[in-house]
């Protein structure tokens, strides 16, 4: 069922918690609000599940599902599932009773025979992989056994969209992965639209088919994960998504200067600060005549695909990041306390807050 | 001498002071509450088994049993009912004043109960400001055991409101946003998801306010009116036979009173201890 906002505002007290949004999110379609804490993102999932109610005033927004207009249905009526970063589950009753919740609380006309429950429970468990705890309490399992219950309870109403609020916060990073592969795969098989809050850039990025980035109750971009880490419209995101080494000079007849570091680019003079990924930077033992970056190695951490190297000088004032390839890091033998030269791959510039990003391509 | 060493190096607890703070924890229980509790028994020392059981069943006696439990109970529920309502508007809700209306919840444990007696007594008298619009209508409080369940529940009130009150901060407002985006009503949601948890408190709140009004003398005497086989509480036949220097007579009764309240409370103990182990997975 495809969700659509349209102006929809939100403030408590004198804050303005939500500017007003407009968003469509397409049937089948799998949606991460990403933001700092503070943007608006839980508000948001909030107001659509119908535990929080959009301003009326100056102009009531509307929030529709399909074709049904829900702005003023009840949370209950909404037809959503809705799973809390605290689960929530309900402590008293076993795993099964959890899950069967909300079949059992359905009016008499509409409610599933016992069987049917038991059947239907017993399939949802299944594929949440708890069928054999389904007579434990909540207390007797591992956090993120807790939140497969939660989802499972959400989805046995059959509801037209699952909402998510940071479902993974509370789990740790071996047990996020794993429920985060495994709620993409339970999202393709029974392609529920859902809607998911995080400020983990990378959960945001590996799981969604769209991602909306926020801050201070505005959205800031809405694009798919490629696009978005691609093309970010904006310095915000660009330093959201990822992290983010600084270049700050002045730039004089081509040449960006700052102490003793200087750098060839194609930009009129003036003050300018440059913005490089880590992945940007190549590291080597010259200079080059396009670049003199004099940088000391400070730490040096070889877990992962790549290795990770931060870098020091006298001419910066937060040091950098830089990612290398076991290969590159065995062929200059790095150590700690090395002078190297950084030459950027490429760099990106936003000019001021509202303007489109401007890269520059440099051949390394 | 070696044996006293390694006894005490297999013993030596992290926490510091055990021995100090378990022996005063000790001295004082007993000097408060088992000595005193000990020479209620040694006063049951002079009856034999046949006094003793003729005082506790006399006619007027059993009458006052029958006027303080019925009393209390009634008064027992209906703090349940009120104390759990004003213990939830405390959680739930935010409106100004809350911090005085919390504060005011513990006014009948700091007032002297005399005093929260006579003001009764005289609020529900035929010509109190209460009384005297009741009277008319054909509700007599003071002086009937309306007026003693009264003031009962006015003593016991805040034993509810104390123990639910915090269970009820414990349980997350996302509980019930759970079992309503599931779908339940306000109803169900409060029968089968909220009730559950606060339980055991609400149980144990009742039952202390159901024991502490068994045990109340100065709010309810002013008020009771206090006719033989009416309205006497078990509380004043104990002070009655004290009055006549029968020291003996008023122990038996006391140690009645003492009994039902002790077997009670264990008895609530014991069934909350259960149910707590069940919430916390059969490990608390």
């Amino acid at each position: 069922m495809s969700i659509r906002l349209q102006n929809i505002a939100k403030h408590f007290a004198n804050t303005q918690a939500l500017e007003p949004i407009n968003l469509d999110i397409h049937e089948g379609e799998l949606v991460g609000l990403l933001g700092p804490s503070g943007s608006g993102k839980t508000t948001l999932l909030r107001i659509i599940a119908g535990l929080e109610s959009a301003d009326r005033s100056p102009q009531p927004g509307k929030i529709l599902f399909g074709d049904r207009d829900v702005t003023n249905v009840h949370v209950r009526d909404r037809r959503i599932g809705f799973v809390f970063q605290h689960y929530a589950l309900f402590r008293h009753m076993s795993v099964y009773d959890n899950v069967a919740f909300g079949l059992t609380v359905m009016p008499k006309k509409r409610r599933p025979s016992n069987g049917e429950i038991r059947a239907r429970v017993f399939r949802l468990l299944e594929m949440v992989q708890l069928q054999h705890l389904a007579n434990r309490l909540p207390a007797q399992l591992s956090g993120g056994q807790q939140q497969r219950v939660s989802l499972a309870r959400a989805l046995a109403v059959e509801p037209d969209v699952l909402l998510l609020d940071e479902p993974f916060g509370a789990l740790d990073a071996k047990v996020r992965q794993d429920l985060r592969r495994w709620l993409r795969r339970l999202h393709e098989e029974l392609n529920f639209t859902s809607v998911f809050v995080t400020h983990d850039q990378e959960e945001a990025l590996e799981l969604s088919d769209r991602v909306v980035v926020m801050s201070n109750g505005r959205i800031e971009q809405i694009d798919t994960p490629e696009a978005l880490y691609r093309s970010p419209i904006n310095r915000f995101v660009f330093e959201f998504l990822g992290d983010v080494n600084h270049l700050e000079g002045n730039v004089h007849q081509g040449v960006l200067t700052c102490g003793d570091a200087r750098l060839n680019v194609d930009l009129p003079d003036g003050n300018e600060e440059l913005l490089l990924r880590p992945h940007e930077v190549r590291l080597a033992e010259q200079p080059s005549a396009e670049s003199h970056l004099p940088v000391t190695i400070t730490a040096i951490s070889p877990v992962g695909a790549e290795v990770r190297v931060e870098l020091e000088a006298d001419w910066l004032a937060k040091p950098w990041l830089a990612t290398v390839r076991h290969a590159d890091f065995e062929q200059l033998q790095m150590r700690r306390g090395q002078r190297l030269f950084a030459h950027p791959r490429q760099w990106h510039r936003f000019p001021n807050a509202e303007s489109k990003v401007t890269e520059q391509s440099r051949v390394a | 001498m070696s044996q006293l060493a390694l006894w005490r190096s297999g013993s030596a607890r992290v926490l510091p002071g055990f021995g100090l703070s378990m022996g005063i924890s000790v001295l004082f229980i007993s000097l408060v509450l088992l000595l005193p509790i000990t020479g209620l028994f040694g006063q049951l020392a002079g009856l034999s088994l046949a006094e003793y059981w003729a005082i506790i069943t006399e006619g007027r006696v059993v009458a006052s049993y029958m006027v303080t439990i019925g009393a209390a109970a009634v008064a027992a529920l209906v703090n349940a009912v009120f104390g759990l309502l004003l213990a939830w508007v405390l959680v739930r809700y935010e409106f100004p004043g809350k911090r005085l209306l919390d504060a005011l919840m513990d006014l009948p444990f700091a007032l002297p109960t005399a005093v929260a007696g006579i003001t009764l007594a005289t609020l529900y008298a035929g010509n109190g400001w209460m009384g005297s619009l009741l009277e008319p209508l054909g509700f007599q409080v003071a002086y009937t055991w309306v007026g003693i369940a009264l003031a009962m529940a006015f003593t016991s009130i805040p034993f509810v409101v104390r123990t639910v009150q915090p269970v009820l901060e414990d349980l997350p407002a996302e509980v019930d946003e759970a079992a309503m985006s599931l779908g339940a009503t306000d109803g169900v949601a409060f029968r089968r998801v909220i009730m559950p948890h606060l339980w055991p408190a609400l149980v144990t709140g009742t039952g202390l306010a159901f024991v502490r009004s068994l045990g109340e003398f100065g709010a309810i005497i002013f008020i009771a009116g206090n006719m033989p086989y009416e309205t006497e509480i078990t509380a004043l036949m104990i002070f009655v036979k004290l009055q006549e220097y029968d020291y003996a007579g008023a122990s038996a009764i006391a140690s009645v009173v003492l009994f039902v309240s002790l077997a009670l409370l264990l008895a609530i103990n014991i069934w909350q201890g259960r149910f707590v182990r069940r919430l916390h997975g059969g490990k608390g």
